[in-house]
């Protein structure tokens, strides 16, 4: 079996990033390749990342902030 | 005509082997004096009275004992790793450590209806001890290497303790957490793989880089992070607590290593040094969906009766990260080092390399949020 044949996947994931697996090229927008080592990459869908396309969990800053704001979520 | 090594040239790291650690009181007095000799039985080792959560001896004793199927000592027979009278006080060490964890951190249960993903997201949220934070704005240079000489005892293994629970998953589990490790382990390039990523930290640091180097002067509130690693790793009983325990280290690594960085970078680190920190925010943004979604969520939907101690582990881990945070910062606090002072007083006597001095700081006084130790 050739891994270059199978399809990218592509899976959206709750709350979090896009996760991208296969045998993946991604470009900027002027056209050139963005390097990366890993296998598997999580895409930036919030926009909030400093390091966009990837993803650098500052999602999880909002979130984090509702819930300390939430007092019955402090009280495991 | 023979070639010969200079004496004065310190062992390739592929050589290192390091040196047993001195007892901190009965029990690892046993056990220590008993790997210095052949596999044989044990003298009879005294129950454990200290806190079972931190105590020195309980925790050196253990790691000591866990630490044979890892790396191993200088010097100490392999065979005393399958010894069934080590392996025996190891369980008598074992038995009150779990029960306090169990007893100590209960995983928030009673909130009737959660599923694993909710459970665990839960856990994640939990407020903490401000560490990273306080790592960011605030610690003496001297600190921050305190805090990464302390971490060293697991970042040196990192991923090594849930790679035994490999064999024991299935299917969608099995493949997540093999697809995290694959990462952990540089995904085919040593010079990626995470624990040596750590090594090229601490040298840029100018520390002592050598696994284990530091033993001595980690105490055990340190060594108890490490310690319910290898508990939950290499009992298949506690595959769950494995797979909840890498969960939630994956969850809420990626801002407090983002933290840990832009401290470093505020004390003039360069991105040798910083390098393992910057990695973890792109790479545990990855493993987090893969570890929440499908690691814990797979098992948890196919065997129900695996959310317990998925969630233990997931509580314990942060229960003891958050216990040795504390430490750390309450140790700053009165003016303290947070090292182990017994045998080694301070890190600008032991790091090896001649590197940049460490320069004096005061100790901290500010306190603010964040997880530190998660992975």
């Amino acid at each position: 079996m050739r891994s270059d044949d199978a399809p990218v996947v592509i899976t959206e994931y709750r709350d979090g990033p896009l996760l991208v697996r296969g045998n993946f090229q991604l470009l900027d927008a002027d056209g050139r390749e963005i390097p990366t080592t890993r296998k598997t990459v999580a895409l930036c869908r919030c926009g909030r990342s400093s390091q966009k396309p990837w993803c650098d969990s500052s999602h999880k800053l909002g979130r984090q902030s509702r819930r300390t704001a939430d007092p019955s979520s402090s009280t495991d | 005509m023979s070639v010969t090594a200079d004496p004065s040239t310190p062992p390739s790291p592929e050589r290192w082997e390091p040196p047993l650690p001195r007892p901190r009181g009965p029990i690892s007095d046993i056990v220590l004096n008993a790997l210095s000799r052949n596999p044989g039985d044990l003298a009879a080792v005294p129950a454990p009275t200290g806190d079972p959560l931190s105590d020195d001896d309980l925790h050196l004793a253990l790691y000591v004992c866990y630490e044979l199927h890892y790396r191993g000592f200088a010097g100490v027979d392999p065979r005393w790793e399958w010894n069934p009278a080590l392996l025996a006080v190891r369980e008598l060490l074992e038995a009150p450590f779990e029960a306090a964890l169990r007893v100590t951190f209960p995983t928030g249960t009673h909130h009737s209806g959660l599923d694993v993903r909710s459970g665990l997201t839960r856990i994640a949220d939990r407020p903490g001890p401000a560490l990273s934070r306080y790592l960011r704005d605030t610690a003496t240079r001297e600190q921050f290497l305190e805090v990464i000489v302390l971490c060293s005892a697991y970042r040196l293994k990192e991923a090594d303790p849930h790679s035994f629970a490999i064999p024991r998953l299935e299917n969608k589990a099995k493949a997540a957490l093999v697809e995290i490790e694959y990462d952990e382990f540089g995904s085919g390039r040593a010079d990626r793989i995470h624990a040596v990523l750590y090594q090229t930290s601490m040298n840029a640091a100018g520390l002592d880089a050598r696994y284990g180097a530091y033993l001595d002067i980690i105490p055990g509130i340190a060594l108890a992070t490490v310690n319910v690693m290898s508990l939950f790793g290499l009992h298949r009983r506690l595959r769950a607590a494995a797979v909840g325990h890498l969960a939630i280290a994956e969850m809420t690594s990626a801002l407090s290593n983002k933290r840990q960085a832009d401290g470093l970078r505020r004390l003039g680190f360069d991105t040798a040094a910083t390098g393992f920190f910057d990695e973890h925010v792109i790479a545990d943004s990855v493993h987090d969906v893969i570890a929440l979604n499908d690691m814990a969520g797979g098992p948890a939907a196919q065997n129900p009766e695996l959310v317990d101690d998925i969630l233990f582990g997931a509580s314990a881990a942060t229960g003891l990260d958050n216990n040795f945070a504390q430490y750390i910062l309450d140790r700053w606090t009165s003016g303290q080092s947070s090292l182990r002072s017994h045998s080694a007083p301070s890190i600008r006597q032991m790091h090896v390399p001649a590197g940049q001095p460490l320069a004096a700081g005061g100790p901290g006084r500010r306190v603010a949020g964040g997880n530190l130790t998660k992975k």
